[in-house]
């Protein structure tokens, strides 16, 4: 029937699609999905419904692609469609005909357009572009439904980088008499802060305008935004704890519309957002948490009723109230509340006791012991994820005593448990707990060897890594030591002496490792013995190659000697043929090791030398090479994105702007050139900075040509053997069992089988073997749980530079044998894990080459101008003077010599805000006015004097100065008073920042009404759009009576920019070399004169770009970060905006800069 | 945030799928399966929160599920959810799926009868119940827990989907200037067709 009509309906002209016949329409299309859906409920197999999906796709082709289709049609299709990507199977002819149902059809079909849109496309999916237009149009639509639909699709997915285009319409929809708009409209906005920040840091004002929203619902949507600034940075928003606060003592109160009730609670969804804000203000925190206080405990009252949501409220609650800063009675009452959780009968809230708990016990754990008995039960819980969570618990209140019993217990849940993510977690708490408060080497090690049968091949790598590091490393005491190498060895080979085909590869590697290094220790085992285990598991089947080729190398450790000749040739010869390039590296090597015991010494010292390898992470020793390379002409390096992205360019030429001015290809550009140098330091410069970002792994990799293949697939593929998982489960229980010291555990912990009776007494039993330790009396000491934690195997302070004797052929030995690298990489990946980043250098004079390239090219420009300035003395001040001069030179206009200190005043201000640290008194007044710059520094661009803080006995200021090759912050020292004060010193501190002390930090004495500078350099290697500083000046004013007086301030990117002196060919050459690119609108300034030349001088003077030319509309800038790197700017005229396209080696500073030439022009 | 809505029935049939945060076909595939797995092998008296699969966020997200008669409906969300907040945010999308599609006339108190969701909804409107979430739920943000704010919305939708019977021949301009208006409430036939499942009323809890 359906198939008549369809025929009908096709065969008609647009005329009939267009007329009534609904019903028909109807029927035909409901009765299509309808035939779909049922066909698909009777089938049995997946691959008949692969065979009928496959037809019915191809019939939605067959009819979306005929133009007879009408968009009734059409809407039906797109839903049968839906349906078959749900089911996994891709429909992706249809996308671009769900844009265009969006796009051309009516209200109706352009929502089931847009429905499919969101569901059928990603953020980066190209298509996407083609919806921004149709989105475009229906945010300025007068129909609130179109407008709600182009919203949610907007927050649902849209490219990043054309949220410009729709930004002002959004933004303008903030203020739409419809709540249900604005409401979108905030939520949307909330989506461009997640996916890019910079782009709506000028709407934070509206954002506020949005939390006063009369309607509650707006008001609610902003709060996502507000929590989610407020967890990345609580500070900035402190002054909004009491509108907070009265929000929720409102909503408490019931104030809000009856409307927004939930089982008679008042808007429960709000009022956990509200809590969960409330949290994050008032943490550590004292005077936000006293604001908040009054409002908890009535939320806590107010929350009685029995039903979920308040109990979602009360958790809120309970969590608020210990993370603020504490207060007695509230804590008491959340701790009561907490044992209504824990007790209740219903298994979600005492999951959620449990997490309560979890949190809390780091603070209280008393209240551990008064919900002993619960905790009990819940270990015995059917669900597991109670369990979990009640392990997870257990973890946190691990001590000394309760070791055993703690981790007997998590063990006994690893060999239940097969999910995967959870036995990767819970193995990793057992070694860190096994490891901590161990009570003897026996107990650790046959834990060890459960947690290895358990964890398997799941298990972190490090696992494994951390356990042999700690062997070689070996503890404080030489006795202890060999103890625990001793038994470990005991038990490896009772382990082997067994069946040892189902062990996980990694315990296979372990023991063969520790075998390798330390049978030797135990005089009254035969060496013989030993190798034929490690022989019998070489040769066993369903052995990985890895693992044979770690059970290789410890056969190589062992074989000195001439009496074990023979038995190397045997292996070597069986092991010729083998297809694994590396074992037969290895069994090579170990026949001629065999045979040279001399060189056998020299190669695999005994013992293994412990300290750090030195390894060269930056390649140094390949310089000379590079540098030859270089000089016969060869290309230098560029890493692959450069590349890909030169490729592109040279195939895309006419996109780019400045592609007339260029040579066509980069490779043209030769070493002769006299600008290379700079493009030269510049893509070293990349270089440098990838394998800084991944050092470790960039070390990795480079070092050990092995360690991919040994964590490779193998080794994180969980290995779902059905044949290997119930094995393993069984023998673990054999190797703890097998010797006698598992007693104790054992004995405090019968198995769980017993009848009734005797249950609450062995529970009673339990429960004082858990929770020792955790009395009354000790519960001080469980505050700073690490501190008593004194770690059973304390690891040798590890010596960088120690020559130990054996230590030196070490290295040699390791590059010459590729192979040992990959049988010892769990001890050298360690090692390089722990290796210290390269050293930043702390000293100032060293510049970037691209700075003194530029100013050395700025002289070179202005030779008569810097003449003048020779007298000038300093070399900083005549580069200045050069770069003036060379400004000057191509743009007819100066340098700013004062710069307006905005932003640091602004810091200021939003310092006396949220002033907790800082004392109070700002003398704005004449003690300020007295501090001046030495004379010397008055002569380069600098600040205002800023106020950061005072005290009776001394005021701080601050004066940031720009100098050529960093930022100089200037503190100047005042004392107002009369007498004077002594042992001045001052300390500045910034995590962000290089910060270098200049001179004048450390003073004997400051005379009365006199006052003293202090300089610091500070460079920025990574951008940030502001970093903060702290620091303290400690002083006596008598002897022996220290103050201190802390300050702070905070700096910008802009303070870091200087401008970077490029003629158009080197702008151009040097665009092409980097590919982190930005694009953006700005505001155009207009008001007199050309507004490009107006608005790039504005930012100019604000920031310290460097115009590089003007031609027409557009208009190309320059800049570096000190320290950092360059960034580019192309800016065309564009309407009313300006298109800024900024192009930067380091990612971020980009967005940074754009941030600050918003405000530049918005303070304009 | 919530990052995931996955709906399936007993048999891990997905009946309807939301993602939140961008997935390739196949990790979406693998994610529904993973997620059956995980859910369909709990009883209904443990806990309704599980933590920590390796798919969607790590250590992060939780999914958070309720299980109706036929039907799982699973909030993959990270930690920034509440998990009693999300549970009950699920009964309320469930109660308003119920009330948009049996109930023309706005409920005053949601009365537990409507606790309970028909798989023949979501199998033949996939689409509305998308609408209808779409309203609870935008870009992964809880949008709207005010269960007649929503019901309103749906219906404003529904009212000019119904007047579009009478009107389909107009031109677009036609119909998107009518649908702002008051039409009449007119009762709707819900035609389950053939397929007769009778869902049993059993409480969630």
């Amino acid at each position: 029937m359906s198939d008549v009509v369809e025929k009908t309906l096709t065969a008609l002209p647009a005329l009939l699609a267009l007329d009534s016949q609904p019903g028909a329409g109807k029927l035909s299309s409901t009765s299509r999905l309808r035939h779909l859906i049922r066909s698909i409920t009777e089938l049995t197999s997946k691959h008949e419904e692969e065979k009928l999906i496959k037809k019915e796709l191809a019939a939605i082709k067959d009819q979306v692609s005929s133009p007879n289709t009408t968009m009734r049609q059409m809407r039906e299709l797109m839903v049968r469609a839906m349906y078959c990507e749900m089911l996994g199977y891709e429909a992706d002819f249809v996308y671009i005909h769900a844009i265009k149902l969006a796009q051309q059809g009516t209200v109706l079909e352009k929502r089931v357009g847009y429905l499919a849109v969101s569901l059928f496309l990603n953020e980066n999916h190209e298509l996407l572009l083609l919806l921004v237009n149709t989105v475009l149009k229906d945010l300025q639509s007068t129909n609130l439904i179109e407008v709600c639909m182009a919203l949610t699709v907007v927050s649902q997915i849209f490219p990043k980088d054309m949220i410009p285009a729709i930004l002002p319409l959004v933004e303008e929809k903030l203020s739409h008499p419809k709540e249900i708009i604005r409401r979108k409209a905030v939520l949307a906005l909330y989506k461009f802060y997640l996916i890019a920040p910079n782009q709506v840091q000028h709407i934070h004002g509206k954002f506020r305008k949005a939390l006063c929203d009369k309607d509650p619902g707006v008001m609610m949507s902003s709060l996502h935004i507000y929590l989610q600034m407020i967890k990345e940075n609580p500070a900035s928003y402190k002054d909004l704890t009491g509108s907070f606060v009265t929000i929720l003592r409102q909503v408490v109160g019931g104030k809000l519309p009856l409307d927004f009730n939930y089982h008679s609670v008042p808007a429960p969804w709000l009022q956990i957002q509200l809590l969960r804000i409330l949290s994050l203000l008032g943490r550590e925190d004292q005077s936000m948490s006293e604001l908040m206080y009054d409002v908890l405990d009535e939320s806590l009252r107010r929350a009685e009723m029995n039903h979920n949501i308040t109990y979602a409220i009360l958790y809120e609650c309970v969590k608020a109230i210990y993370t603020i800063h504490p207060k007695a009675e509230l804590l008491e009452k959340a701790a009561r509340c907490i044992g209504n959780f824990v007790l209740s009968p219903k298994i979600n809230l005492k999951y959620l006791g449990l997490k309560a708990l979890t949190y809390v016990v780091q603070h209280d754990a008393n209240l551990a012991l008064q919900h002993q008995m619960t905790i009990i039960e819940c270990l015995d819980h059917s669900d597991l994820i109670i369990k979990r969570e009640t392990l997870e618990l257990l973890f946190r209140i691990t001590n000394a005593q309760n070791v055993t019993i703690i981790v007997e217990k998590m063990l006994g849940f690893l060999r239940l448990c097969n999910d995967d993510y959870t036995i990767i977690d819970l193995v990793g708490k057992v070694a860190e707990l096994a490891e901590k408060y161990a009570p003897d080497n026996e107990w650790f090690i046959q834990t060890m060897n459960v947690v290895f049968s358990l964890g398997g091949d799941l298990m972190q790598p490090d696992l494994p890594s951390n356990f042999l590091r700690l062997f070689a490393d070996g503890s404080e005491s030489e006795e202890q030591d060999r103890q625990l190498k001793l038994y470990a060895v005991d038990s490896y080979l009772a382990v082997l002496k067994g069946d040892c085909s189902h062990l996980p590869q990694r315990f296979l590697q372990v023991i063969s490792w520790v075998l390798g290094e330390y049978s030797c220790l135990k005089e009254d085992v035969d060496q013989q013995e030993v190798i034929r285990l490690l022989k019998k598991l070489l040769e066993q089947r369903g052995v990985s190659s890895e693992t044979r080729s770690w059970a290789l190398s410890a056969l190589t450790k062992l074989c000195k000697g001439p009496g074990y000749a023979e038995l190397a040739l045997e292996l070597a010869e069986s092991l010729s043929s083998s297809l694994d390039t590396v074992l037969r590296q290895q069994a090579h090597e170990l026949c001629l090791l065999s045979q040279d015991s001399q060189l056998h010494a020299r190669v695999l010292p005994h013992p293994a030398p412990s300290d750090n390898l030195e390894v060269d992470s930056s390649l140094s020793f390949l310089d000379g090479f590079v540098s030859d390379a270089l000089a016969a002409g060869a290309a230098p390096y560029k890493p692959p994105h450069q590349r890909q992205e030169e490729l592109s360019q040279q195939r895309a030429l006419s996109l780019e702007p400045y592609g007339l001015s260029l040579p066509v290809t980069m490779s043209s550009c030769t070493l002769t050139d006299r600008q290379s140098p700079t493009f030269l330091s510049m893509s070293s410069d990349l270089s440098g900075n990838s394998t800084e970002l991944s050092h470790r792994t960039g070390a990795n990799t480079l070092m050990l040509e092995g360690v991919k293949r040994v964590w490779g697939k193998d080794g994180y593929i969980p290995q779902k053997e059905p044949s290997l998982t119930p094995a393993a489960v069984d023998e673990p229980s054999d190797v703890v069992q097998s010797p006698d010291q598992q007693g104790a555990a054992e004995t405090s912990l019968p198995e769980p089988e017993p009848e009734p009776p005797q249950l609450d007494q062995e529970k009673q039993q339990l429960a004082s073997s858990l929770f020792v330790g955790l009395g009354s009396q000790n519960s001080m000491s469980l505050l700073g749980k690490t501190e008593v934690a004194v770690p059973r195997f304390r690891r040798k302070a590890r010596q960088h530079e120690s020559a130990s004797t054996s230590g030196t052929s070490e290295s040699s030995s390791n590059s010459s044998h590729s192979s040992r690298s990959t049988t010892d990489s769990f001890l050298y990946g360690g090692l390089l894990e722990e290796e210290p980043a390269t050293p930043i250098q702390n000293s100032y004079h060293t510049l970037k080459p691209t700075i003194a390239n530029g100013s050395h090219d700025a002289r070179q420009h202005s030779q008569m101008v810097s003449s003048t300035s020779e007298n000038e003395g300093a070399a900083t001040v005549s580069a200045k003077e050069d770069k003036q001069a060379n400004s000057s030179q191509i743009l007819g206009s100066d340098m700013v010599i004062v710069r307006p200190s905005k932003l640091a005043e602004e810091s200021i201000v939003s310092q006396r805000n949220c002033s907790k640290s800082l004392p109070v008194a700002f003398p704005h007044s004449s003690d300020s006015m007295v501090l001046q710059l030495p004379s010397e520094l008055q002569e380069l661009p600098h600040s205002d004097v800023v106020s950061l803080t005072s005290d009776p006995h001394l005021s701080v200021s601050c004066c940031r100065v720009f100098r050529e090759d960093a930022l100089l912050l200037v503190l100047l020292l005042f004392n107002p008073t009369e007498t004077a004060l002594r042992d001045v010193a001052v300390e500045l501190s910034c995590e962000e920042l290089e910060t270098a002390s200049l001179r004048g930090n450390v003073m004997e004495c400051l005379e009365g009404r006199k006052s003293s500078v202090c300089r610091y350099t500070l460079l920025m290697e990574r951008p940030h759009t502001q970093v903060a500083f702290t620091g303290s000046v400690s002083y006596q004013t008598q002897p022996g009576h220290t103050h201190i007086l802390p300050f702070s301030g905070k700096l910008s990117t802009a303070d870091f920019i200087r401008p970077l002196m490029l003629n158009t060919e080197e702008y151009g050459k040097l665009w092409l070399s980097i590919s982190n690119d930005v694009k953006q609108n700005l505001k155009l300034l207009t008001g007199g004169g050309d507004p490009l030349r107006a608005t790039l001088n504005a930012l100019k003077d604000s920031l310290q770009l460097h115009i590089v030319d003007i031609i027409g509309s557009e208009g190309i800038v320059a800049c570096h970060l000190l320290r950092g790197g360059p960034c580019l700017m192309h800016c065309r005229v564009h309407g009313a905006s300006l298109a800024v396209w900024l192009r930067s080696p380091l990612p971020s500073l980009p967005d940074c800069l754009l941030y600050h030439c918003q405000r530049a022009l918005q303070e304009h | 945030m919530i990052k995931a809505i996955l709906i399936f029935n007993n048999h891990g049939k997905p009946r309807l799928i939301r993602f939140y945060q961008y997935f390739a076909e196949d990790m979406q595939q693998q994610i529904i399966r993973e997620t059956f797995h995980l859910v369909s092998k709990r009883d209904d008296n443990v806990c309704n929160f599980l933590e920590g699969g390796s798919l969607i966020g790590g250590s992060d997200y939780k999914l958070i599920y309720r299980h109706y008669a036929t039907l799982y409906f699973v909030f993959c969300v990270d930690s920034s959810e509440s998990e009693l907040g999300i549970l009950d945010l699920i009964q309320v999308s469930v109660i308003i799926v119920n009330v948009c599609f049996h109930v023309q006339v706005f409920v005053e108190t949601l009365d537990k009868c409507f606790e309970n969701v028909c798989e023949l909804d979501l199998i033949f409107h996939m689409d509305k119940v998308h609408y209808i979430l779409q309203e609870v739920v935008m870009g992964g943000m809880v949008l709207e827990t005010n269960m007649n704010e929503i019901v309103a919305q749906v219906e404003l939708q529904n009212r000019m989907e119904k007047s579009e019977g009478g009107l389909s021949a107009a031109p677009a301009r036609a119909v998107s200037a009518v649908k702002n208006m008051n039409l009449p409430e007119i009762p709707r036939n819900i035609n389950i067709g053939d397929i007769n499942i009778k869902v049993p009323s059993l409480s969630p809890f």
